[in-house]
């Protein structure tokens, strides 16, 4: 199977890059949400750490007990592919490739990602792969072969800008880029830590100020939920915890990402408090 | 009106996994005495001494590793031809 011919129809596999630029935004825990959410909808994923010496997606995903070889590993040739992907407890159609701990980013090179990715094509319907930080040797080799990117934004200035930044690469820095004629990376944003609180007493930026500054489609809103900072203690992706408004904002970002129109919702997880429900909207 | 003291309660007990989870990782990760990228080694050398005494593939051989607490366990398994064929 050839990686030119990749034209057909839209069960082909897709790579999915998960990229914000500024850190601490939400990257890991959207890139194994929405993981989870597409193996949850019965495609074969596989979550990809590119954050080389930081490894993180391994505690996200609650397997960090069982990483032997890693991505690092396969692309130096001391491991194989199957030896290093570590099949979740919980769904069979997800694996996890987790990244060195050891390493340095100097340990990526463009061709052995690339041939990780062409063979990781042939077994998954999807590939995502969790960006780190920045937008050096890693974060760009994250996007690098990227068919479509999740720009993870918190509606906040610098988080913003660094999603412009990033955007700017994504349409310059890829080889969709660089290949004449080949459609652009889709990229879409999405937006989480959204506090409507916040946002209602006017603190915080609308949804509409920061898709009219970034000029690109809307993934998805995230809540600032409780539920996130749960799922990461236990290890368990947010779409397979507890339902939450988190989780219903995740679902619904998988449902678009595999194609499908759904309605823009947002919940909240945060109950009226005490003092809330005595005083309604004034306290 | 007590409803109020679980729910901290359930937070509490998620914060205690993830500080299990961390102390049993970092223990493995600080103690690394075997060495960070030993296991591609071992691998190398169990293939090696196996290969001496019978054919396998390359490709015939899987690792899983489980640390715990306690204990860690590594497991591997080899898959190799019926005796027929060797």
């Amino acid at each position: 199977m050839t990686t030119e011919l990749k034209q057909e129809a839209p069960e082909n596999s897709k790579i999915i890059v998960v990229t914000s630029g500024k850190g601490g935004v939400g990257k890991t825990t959207s890139a194994a949400a929405i993981s989870a959410g597409l193996a949850q909808r019965g495609y074969k994923t596989v979550v990809i750490d590119f954050d080389v010496g930081l490894r993180n997606l391994d505690m996200i995903m609650g397997c960090e007990r069982r990483v032997v070889f890693d991505f690092i590993n396969v692309i130096q040739g001391d491991a194989r592919l199957k030896q290093a992907l570590i099949k979740d407890k919980r769904l069979e159609n997800l694996s996890i490739l987790p990244t060195s701990q050891t390493r340095d980013k100097d340990a990526l090179t463009k061709e052995g990602v690339e041939k990780v990715l062409n063979e990781l094509r042939e077994e998954f319907d999807y590939i995502v792969c969790d960006s780190p930080a920045g937008i050096e040797r890693g974060a760009q080799l994250a996007m690098y072969f990227a068919d479509e990117a999740v720009v993870v934004t918190n509606p906040e200035v610098s988080s913003v800008r660094d999603s412009d930044r990033v955007l700017g690469l994504l349409s310059s820095k890829t080889a969709r880029a660089e290949r004449v004629g080949a459609e652009p990376i889709k990229a879409q944003v999405l937006l989480t830590r959204y506090d409507a609180q916040r946002i209602a007493k006017g603190e915080m930026m609308t949804v509409e100020d920061v898709l009219e500054i970034l000029a690109v489609p809307l993934l998805g809103i995230v809540p600032e939920s409780t539920a996130v900072l749960r799922a990461s203690n236990e290890g368990v992706p947010v779409t397979l915890d507890e339902p939450s408004a988190a989780s219903a904002a995740y679902m619904d970002a998988v449902g678009r990402l595999t194609g499908e129109q759904i309605e823009m919702r947002l919940e909240s997880d945060r109950r009226p408090g005490l003092f809330g429900r005595l005083f309604g909207r004034t306290a | 009106m007590f409803g109020f003291k679980l729910r901290p309660r359930k937070n509490a007990r998620s914060a205690q996994t993830a500080k299990d989870r961390l102390q049993i990782l970092l223990a493995h990760e600080r103690s690394a005495g075997s060495g960070p990228d030993c296991l591609p080694e071992l691998q190398r050398d169990i293939l090696e001494v196996i290969r001496r005494h019978m054919k396998i593939d390359k490709d015939a051989v899987e690792i899983k590793m489980d640390r715990g607490d306690e204990w860690s366990s590594l497991e591997i398994n080899i898959e190799f031809p019926s005796q027929g064929r060797a």
